[in-house]
């Protein structure tokens, strides 16, 4: 019955998506108020139908009813509770609905917090909204139905699969829907702009806070798959470029380029056709994505279980709704007027360099993910493109990207000067330069890659001084130094966050990649091994029950100079539904490194292998990009959106125009 | 006496408890197996590494690369005899050819490209501002304007 | 206007590569072995351990060499069709039995028949390294002057044989 309920729900999420796709934008073509004001109860009204959709998967899976084929198929009688839940979004179907509602959530976000907004944009946004989500739920109850029924009903489930019953599994793919979702907000303020011919700097201030809190979302997400696969796969690897990896990585780096572009559209009024294209790029990588997980294309561990039908579906929707955007862009965007302008040298010149620099490594990566694809229908052969690849080729086109990140806070806006700028940062690079060649030397081992990360992340924290000591001065004599500090606006103490978070992921990488150290030992009952200057002793293995495996779970002591430091507790687990072994490492995370310990097999006489590593900084990879996401969050929190927030709706006459606007 | 002998008879497995061997008889073989497994794809896995995987036939052509090594074959030879099995394939690092000339060219064409699309865009746009300039026909009716204004204050 | 169309002619130019990779397998990898010499091997027969199968002796006759394993569900799939294709007697088919237990393997043929005059067994899976076999079945069609011509993937069905392999046959035997 409820499963039912829950379908009934979709079908109606469906006819309401229907309407609030097409009315308010035909409303707002028209001039209509009353077929404009359809958007809001729309959108909250598809709100509700999916959550009941929702929760009604989610009864389902809480009861453990074995008779819906979608529960049968990734659940267990003995799998706990929250799992079971997690499970919702296991699979192909689940997560498709967990998608839709993550888009409704949006949805609601939007009709709410868009009070300063004009009508006719808002009726438009929502309106673009309205149609992916229509497009999703057609999806759903065409080929993609969660709540399909098995009929007669399983006896038992057939279990999630074992790398997910961890608690990532809870987080990771909501943070993760929630950035590539919340990237279809942007998407639909761009293609608003470009129905409405109103692409102006106003429209850049409003789509900014939107960008960024998607972008907040999707590093945490993208982080979190990172450091879910370190911990849970047991080779101490956590990045793999990966299809499915990079298909959440590119969107970011669109993300990272819009946020960038947004801030020269917002001041300058300058280049809104080209964030307008960024805007509708990073929502084509995320719908890209959604494309390559499920259809089957591309090889890799992350997939769904595939379908052809599935992926000629998804790839109609994305034919339709991208091309459909790039000719309304083709069409619209020749007619936008040029703003204000600036010189190749100034901060506007270098933020679009940062641009460039971040689709190229964009392009590349897409390149890469592709490449064996196109090989194969050109039939030319089969090839693999794997780390090695994309290791080589994104680290040069992120040095000159990071180098301009010093560069830009400090250029003025519409005209610097380079021998200006490299006077002010002489001591800055002077003293980067330095402490990148003899750090490593002291640290024990020079490598030029070593060195030249250490150099761009000293590189990001030295200008930032410079630049808070500029800012610091200009701010005048009076008050104390924190109340001085204070007093510089959120948006700013965002920028420096997000930029250093980047500067200590950027030192997690380098000393991991350049420091790390393993060993592969066979450990005897009461043996030692030792490892970057800790102790390890193994004292054997007990069998231990858990709710739905039973594991061998090792005791291993970790001591310092004599001093013991920690126990820890790798185990191999054998979970007995789909009958699959998994070895669960241990981990003891400090600031400065991690101790990784996974158990390999079982050899004779208790003995077993096991391999130890020593990763210092990792956890600085992860912190990094926190830091950066907080950055983020701090940057809207900026007074002039709390403030624009409070304000009332605003009419904006519809003869406002930029000054120096050319009409063509 | 009695004790000399016990001590003898424990002597060995005081040993034992102690440092732990290497799981690899030689490690420096299984150092370069490692460096070569890591740029290998298991062939019958959903993309993962030769070095990471638990597959047999993951096994197996771990235990054909420790004998090539053995024999003092070099990476280049190891990585021949895999490829003329299996193709291209089997490494994660694409071989430059005709058919991947694009892909490694690719991401240089990408950033200068770019940059170049920059200069030019902004150049162009520095123009069509710059057009915009008043003729001197256009700066005198100005001029008159404003003195017209000033009058009338 | 025209610039702008890029990011459009991109698009349509990346949706139809996806398009066509929607109807090919990624996971298939096809043989580079295909058209060079078939790799030599010398190994002991199932039946009678004395004796040794080689690939040259086979050298003057076009002939199938098929690897299976009793432990491989797609083999079962396959082998009524091997049955069938062995009493017609078109031509001969030697089995490769790919890491298996001897007692194991002939189980297995005993139960569901042997198609071939000679298995040979491939205990260490080396062989199958030497033919890039990456999984079984796999199926290996050797011409007279012992050159790989052809190679399929995963189990032989009754289309492929009637379409591919037996008009290719004849036109080896023809040679």
């Amino acid at each position: 019955m409820i499963p039912e309920i829950g379908h009934y729900a979709l079908i109606l999420a469906l006819c309401v998506a229907v309407v609030q796709g097409t009315v308010p934008i035909y409303g707002a073509a028209v001039r209509n108020s009353a077929l404009m004001s359809i958007a809001k109860p729309a959108a909250r009204g598809q709100f509700l139908l999916v959550l009941l959709a929702f929760c009604c998967l989610g009864y389902a899976f809480a009861a453990k009813d074995f008779s819906v084929l979608y529960v049968a198929a990734t659940s267990n009688s003995q799998l706990p509770l929250h799992y079971r839940i997690a499970a919702i979004w296991g699979a192909h179907e689940g997560s498709l609905l967990l998608w839709v509602f993550i888009l409704t959530v949006w949805m609601v976000a939007v009709s709410f917090f868009s009070t300063h907004l004009p009508e006719a944009m808002r009726a438009r946004i929502l309106g673009v909204m309205g149609l992916v989500s229509m497009g999703f739920l057609l999806f759903m109850l065409t080929v993609s139905n969660p709540f399909e029924r098995l009929i007669p009903a399983a006896f038992d489930g057939r279990d999630l699969n074992p790398l997910l019953q961890d608690p990532g599994m809870v987080i990771h793919p909501p943070m993760l829907y929630m950035g590539y979702v919340g990237f279809s907000v942007a998407f639909a303020f761009a293609i608003a702009a470009l129905l409405g011919g109103n692409l102006d700097a106003a429209w850049a201030r409003w789509s900014r806070p939107w960008t960024t809190v998607a972008w907040c979302f999707l590093t945490v997400g993208v982080a979190m798959g990172s450091g879910w696969a370190y911990y849970e796969l047991g080779w101490g690897g956590w990045w793999f470029w990966d299809p499915v990896e990079n298909a959440s990585f590119m969107p970011w780096l669109a993300g990272t380029a819009l946020i960038h572009s947004l801030a020269v559209t917002d001041k300058r009024g300058s280049f809104k056709a080209w964030s307008v294209l960024l805007a509708i790029l990073a929502f084509s990588l995320s719908l890209l994505g959604t494309f390559l997980v499920r259809s089957g294309v591309l090889t890799s561990v992350h997939a769904f279980a595939t379908d052809p039908k599935r992926g000629l579906f998804i790839l109609v929707f994305l034919a339709v709704v991208i091309g459909g955007s790039l000719m309304l862009y083709a069409w619209r965007a020749p007619r936008v007027g040029l703003g204000g302008g600036f010189s190749i040298i100034s901060r506007e010149g270098m933020l679009l360099g940062n641009n460039v620099l971040l689709v190229a490594a964009l392009g590349s990566v897409l390149l890469g993910t592709l490449y064996p694809l196109f090989l194969d229908a050109l039939d030319l052969g089969k090839i693999s493109v794997g780390p090695p690849y994309f290791d080589t080729v994104f680290v040069p086109l992120m040095t000159p990207a990071i180098f301009l990140m010093g560069l830009g806070p400090l250029a003025q806006w519409k005209q610097a000067s380079l021998p200006e700028l490299a006077m002010r940062l002489r001591w800055a690079f002077g003293v980067s330069v330095v402490t990148a060649l003899v750090l490593p030397i002291v640290m024990g081992q020079w490598t030029p890659l070593i060195s030249l990360g250490l150099l761009l992340a000293i590189w990001i924290l030295t200008t930032i001084a410079v630049d808070l000591r500029e800012r610091l001065a200009l701010a005048g004599g009076g008050g104390s130094l924190f109340g001085r500090l204070a007093a510089m606006p959120r948006a700013y103490w965002g920028m420096v966050l997000a930029h250093c978070g980047l500067a200590l992921f950027i030192v997690g990488v380098t000393m991991v990649k350049g420091f790390e150290a393993e060993q592969d030992v066979r450990m005897n009952v009461g043996q030692t091994a030792t490892l970057g200057g800790y102790t390890f002793r193994f004292d054997g293995t007990q069998p231990y029950k858990g709710p739905n495996y039973i594991a061998a779970r090792a005791t291993i002591h970790v001591s310092q100079d004599g001093r013991e430091v920690t126990v820890m507790y790798p185990e191999k687990r054998r979970y007995t539904v789909q009958n699959q072994t998994m070895t669960e490492a241990a981990i003891s995370p400090g600031f400065l490194r991690d101790l990784y310990v996974s158990l390999g097999e079982p050899l004779e006489d208790g003995a077993w292998s096991v391999r130890l590593y020593h990763k210092p900084f990792i956890d600085w990879i992860w912190g990094g990009c926190l830091v950066m996401a907080t950055g983020g969050v701090l940057a809207i929190s900026d007074r002039r959106y709390r403030l624009a927030w409070r304000r009332k709706e605003v009419e904006v006459p519809a003869g406002t125009q930029m000054a120096r606007q050319i009409v063509s | 006496m009695r004790w000399l002998l016990m001590v003898i008879l424990f002597l060995p497995s005081l040993a034992a408890a102690g440092e732990a061997a290497p799981l690899a008889e030689n490690p420096q073989a299984e150092a370069r197996l490692k460096a070569l497994a890591v740029e290998l794809r298991c062939l019958v896995c959903q993309n993962q590494t030769l070095a990471d995987s638990n597959a047999p036939l993951a096994e197996d052509l771990r235990r054909e690369v420790r004998e090539m090594i053995a024999k003092n074959m070099s990476d280049k030879e190891i990585i021949d005899f895999l490829v003329t099995r299996y193709g291209d394939f089997v490494r994660y690092r694409p071989p430059l050819k005709t058919t991947t000339t694009l892909l490694w060219v690719g991401p240089f064409l990408l950033l200068i490209g770019g940059a170049i699309a920059l200069v030019m865009a902004l150049r162009r746009r520095q123009k069509k501002l710059d057009d915009v300039a008043l003729s001197d026909a256009e700066r005198n009716r100005v001029a008159q304007l404003l003195s017209e204004g000033a009058n009338r204050l | 206007m025209n610039r702008f169309l890029i990011p459009l002619g991109i698009f349509v130019v990346v949706v139809g590569f996806l398009g066509i990779g929607l109807t090919l397998n990624p996971r298939e990898l096809p043989s580079p072995l295909v058209g060079r010499p078939a790799p030599d091997f010398s190994l002991p027969q199932l039946h009678d351990q004395q004796k040794v199968l080689s690939a040259n002796d086979l050298k003057g006759k076009v002939w199938l060499l098929n690897f299976w394993a009793s432990w491989c569900g797609g083999c079962k799939t396959e082998h009524p069709v091997l049955i069938q294709l062995a009493q017609s007697g078109v031509v001969p088919i030697y089995g490769m039995d790919y890491k298996d237990k001897r007692e194991d393997a002939l189980a297995w043929l005993k139960e569901w028949g042997n198609p071939y005059p000679i298995v040979a067994v491939d205990e260490s899976g080396r062989a199958g390294i030497n033919y890039g076999v990456y999984g079984v079945p796999e199926t290996y069609v050797i011409d007279k002057a012992g050159v790989i011509r052809y190679k399929q993937i995963g189990p032989l069905n009754g289309d492929v044989l009637q379409t591919k392999i037996l008009p290719l046959i004849k036109e080896l035997q023809n040679q």
